[in-house]
């Protein structure tokens, strides 16, 4: 009988398969296969980020041109319905602007506010949950005070307040090149807790284990522990938090724009288009709310479906 | 007749990939009154035949072929419902932890009553008199006060008592018990184990015991079955397999279990088992990186010097000093360590080993005490050059070989940080080079450097442990429990390479460890620890043949005797 164990085969072995066939091989890809429904997500994701990145090639018009639009063509009903123009497949708003076109220009801001402001709440929150964690103690208590305090104001409160402070620093004039910059900064102040509090608890968990211990006993500093063995040990429960926060920032994000402290209607994101609309829900003019509505559900719950598929895959009880 | 009967059993764990043969066409059976021990390394099957009898086997594992008889009757093909009637009626199951196996939500009664009245016809007044005199019958004193009380407020021994009177409630025919004895300190093991055979004889109950623990199995058992990857290799008398094992894997099973009793220089090879991988070159120590500039300075006198060690943590802070509260972990504690010698801290768990050896290497600052390390007095360091000097010298080796690796770096970086921090070496090349030697040198081979650790077995990680301990050239190495987390046979070849390294490198070593038998192989002078208090301190031989402190006297004698165990390929040191 062969009582060898196959560990030396797997140490023996010279030739280590390619890194593609190692992702097509893993667990989480053939969890990711047997969900059909994150398998829809994940298409719907990427075509509606290709959609959104192409945009200046794949939309119609330019609604930002101001050469090709005409206030002729406002307010023109979608394609199927009477007095529509076969140019304007999802109909017009009020400026004469395609919808189409408005809605990829506005997702395409939309994600763009998104993303940045996930990447800098994660950066924010890591980095004070990473410290806080490791210190302990009174560094850890003050961080977590201000994180608490931080959680009493409404993402829309802080906007409201940074928005107020820009305009009278900056003047109302240029209130719009600076829209972009207030979005990110008060989204990412309103999400970074929750990065801050999941990367304490599981700095916590980590400096604990004895791999910390060798690297302090061999008298490596705090900061390089903390970046190098650290964080890529908690990378796993942020992963998931970016990417459900990335829904609720571009919800966030529309409702901010919605009530006119976000994306000015020069640079219209779906939440402005919809707030343009919203002029005209009452007119009969369904068409200029309800498909930057309808985009915006889309995306959210496409990446969505994403983040609750990733949360589980992830979490080791539920497998 | 027989009360279990295991005939052909085959258990298979399909996955993604191919079918795993957890437990391979294994026969077994147990006679009432008699107890059956089932020992294997881990990944032998022994939990999963337990599991397969009581019909608790995880998802997706099934029986494939065979067949299971209590009292002749078939009981492996019942349907749901029955299966669960025959649990803890016909089957008790007593589990490895006792912390987790009780309800910490309710008193020691209500599970008990609970538990009776399912599967008995009693009133809630007979089950409650019943519950007493089971709680009785396993010697908790008081029955009648302490029954009423919740889990927590039962010791570790206790609360596996009262897991035993749980698993005996209904009156079962056969009592599976997985590791009983694992989660428990020595002292405590000894008593369960006597108490479990009191029980099996005086009720007539048929015990089937898995455990990893030679000891246990020369404690308790009538008979052995010896697993190894699913298969049954050997199975006989107790006496006979351990006295005179015929299969090759039972020999050298039995030759790589540590005796309190002797000493041996080097544990015999065990081929059976996890390869090391052979060295592919051997590396000439002298003219070598690693035995290299070892230019410490030469101390007279002892290389460590501990005197009055103290160490309290904060149990409740405030603040208000007369309101904190303390745990005072290690109390006064001196010894001398010489330079080239290995001593051997022992104890219970809970007495302060651990905590002296990070109070050592820095982890832990002391509350008062000095540690002297060579001339230089280590709680007094300030500048940090010097505390990187001090660090450079002495390094540790964990217990723990799954947490003690950073997942997420190779094996090449894990080991080549030391050596970069230190600047012990100059340039990219010559770290490889260092880096590929010692992987080598500690019998991994060099092709372990590009993989990550998940790759690799307890044993190997704590092979990859020890180079990264070497890799700043320490003088001075700290081994926390290496082995305690391994396998006999893996525990036999990381003691060897040990032993080894110690001896080429003239390493000084610290060793904890609270298996007073490894404490015997490994170390020149042992200390004995208990609650944070140095005992005894003696010569390794003066300690076992004879010791001074009452507490030491009681450690040995607890210990499961080794006696039955043959001692075919021992050389005594």
């Amino acid at each position: 009988m062969p009582y060898v164990s196959n560990e030396d085969a797997k140490v023996d072995e010279q030739t280590a398969p390619g890194r593609l066939t190692k992702i097509l091989d893993s667990d989480m890809f053939h969890s990711f296969l047997r969900s059909k429904v994150t398998v829809v997500a994940a298409c719907g994701t990427l075509f509606l980020f290709l959609l959104a990145l192409l945009a200046p090639w794949v939309a119609p018009h330019n609604p930002f041109d101001l050469a090709s639009i005409s206030i002729m063509d406002a307010r023109v009903p979608p394609v199927w319905m009477e007095y529509s123009d076969p140019r304007f497949l999802l109909g017009t708003d009020d400026q004469g602007r395609d919808l189409l076109s408005g809605i990829f220009y506005g997702m395409r801001i939309s994600l763009i506010v998104g993303f940045c402001s996930v990447a800098a709440a994660a950066v924010l929150g890591i980095t004070l949950g990473l410290v806080a964690g490791y210190m302990g103690g009174r560094v850890d208590a003050v961080i977590m005070r201000i994180a608490d305090v931080q959680l009493t104001f409404p993402a829309i409160l802080i906007a409201l307040l940074i928005d107020g402070i820009a305009a009278g620093v900056f003047g109302s004039i240029d209130r719009e090149i600076f829209a972009f910059y207030i979005l990110i900064v008060s989204l990412s102040l309103s999400f970074w807790v929750q990065y801050a509090r999941t990367v304490r608890g599981s700095t916590m968990v980590e400096k604990n284990k004895e791999y910390v211990q060798a690297a302090r006993v061999i008298g490596i500093p705090s900061a390089i522990i903390m970046a190098r063995h650290i964080l890529p040990n908690v990378m796993g429960p942020v992963m998931v938090i970016a990417t459900i926060n990335l829904a609720l920032a571009i919800v966030t994000e529309a409702t901010l724009s919605f009530l006119g402290v976000g994306m000015p209607p020069t640079q219209p994101s779906l939440g402005t288009l919809i707030a343009i609309g919203n002029d005209f829900l009452y007119s009969g003019e369904w068409w200029i709310a309800i498909f930057p509505g309808l985009a915006l559900a889309l995306l959210v719950l496409n990446v969505n479906l994403l983040g609750d598929w990733l949360r589980d895959a992830l979490n080791p009880k539920l497998r | 007749m027989n009360v279990l009967d295991i005939k052909n059993l085959t258990v298979e764990f399909p996955g993604r990939k191919s079918v795993f043969v957890a437990v391979d066409d294994v026969d077994m059976s147990v006679e009432a009154g008699k107890i059956l021990g089932v020992v294997g390394e881990s990944g032998a099957g022994k939990s999963t035949v337990g599991n397969a009898v009581i019909g608790l086997l995880q998802e997706p594992g099934h029986i494939a072929g065979g067949e299971i008889f209590l009292h002749g009757k078939r009981i492996d093909q019942l349907p749901y419902k029955d299966k669960r009637l025959l649990r803890g009626r016909k089957i008790g199951m007593i589990f490895q932890d006792p912390l987790t196996s009780l309800d910490p939500l309710q008193t020691v009664e209500s599970q008990l009553v609970e538990t009776i009245r399912t599967h008995m016809p009693f009133s809630g007044n007979e089950a409650r008199k019943r519950a007493v005199e089971l709680i009785d019958a396993v010697g908790i004193p008081d029955p009648e006060e302490r029954i009423k009380q919740y889990p927590h407020q039962f010791s570790g021994g206790m609360r596996q008592r009262v897991v035993i009177a749980l698993a005996l409630c209904a009156e079962p025919e056969l009592v599976i018990a997985d590791e009983p004895t694992t989660a428990l300190d020595v002292s405590i093991q000894a008593q369960i184990l006597e108490l479990m055979k009191k029980l099996c004889e005086e009720r007539n109950v048929a015990m089937l015991v898995i455990t990893h623990d030679m000891g246990v199995i020369a404690d308790i058992t009538d008979h052995v079955a010896v697993m190894y990857h699913g298969e049954l290799v050997e199975y006989g008398e107790t006496t006979q397999v351990l006295g005179a094992p015929k299969h090759p894997y039972t020999q050298s099973l039995i030759s790589a279990v540590p005796r309190p009793d002797i000493r041996v220089e080097r544990f015999p090879v065990v081929n059976y088992i996890e390869k090391a991988g052979t060295p592919q070159k051997q590396i000439d120590i002298s003219t070598h990186w690693l035995g290299k500039s070892r230019d410490y300075e030469k101390v007279e006198g002892p290389l460590v010097q501990i005197r009055g060690l103290d160490m309290r943590f904060e149990t409740r802070g405030s603040i208000f000093p007369s309101r904190r509260k303390y745990f005072q972990a290690v109390k006064k504690v001196s010894f001398d360590i010489q330079e080239g010698e290995t001593f051997g801290l022992v104890g219970e768990s809970g007495s302060g080993k651990s905590t002296i050896a990070r109070l050592v290497t820095g982890l832990y600052q002391p509350s008062g005490g000095s540690i002297l390390f060579g001339k230089t007095e280590l709680t007094s360091l300030k500048n940090r050059k010097d505390v990187l000097a001090m660090r450079r010298q002495m390094q540790m080796i964990f217990q723990d070989p799954y947490s003690s690796l950073n997942a997420r770096m190779r094996v090449r970086d894990i080991i080549a940080e030391p050596i970069k921090f230190h600047k012990l070496a100059s340039g990219n090349s010559e770290v490889r080079q260092i880096v590929d030697d010692l992987l080598d040198h500690v019998g991994l081979g060099v092709a372990a450097g590009q993989k990550f650790p998940h790759e690799f077995s307890g044993g190997q990680r704590q092979r990859i442990s020890i180079a990264r301990a070497l890799a700043t050239r320490p003088r001075f190495l700290i081994c926390d429990e290496p082995t305690s987390a391994l396998d006999v046979s893996i525990q036999a070849q990381i003691l060897n390479l040990l032993k080894d390294l110690q001896e080429e490198l003239g390493l000084t070593m610290l060793f904890i460890s609270h298996d007073l038998a490894v404490i015997r192989q490994m170390c020149n002078r042992i200390g004995v620890m208990r609650h944070g208090e140095l005992c005894e301190v003696s010569g390794c031989d003066q300690l076992f043949e004879a010791p001074q402190h009452a507490y030491t006297r009681e450690l040995l004698e607890l210990m499961p005797s080794m006696e039955l165990l043959s001692r075919a390929n021992l050389e005594s040191a």
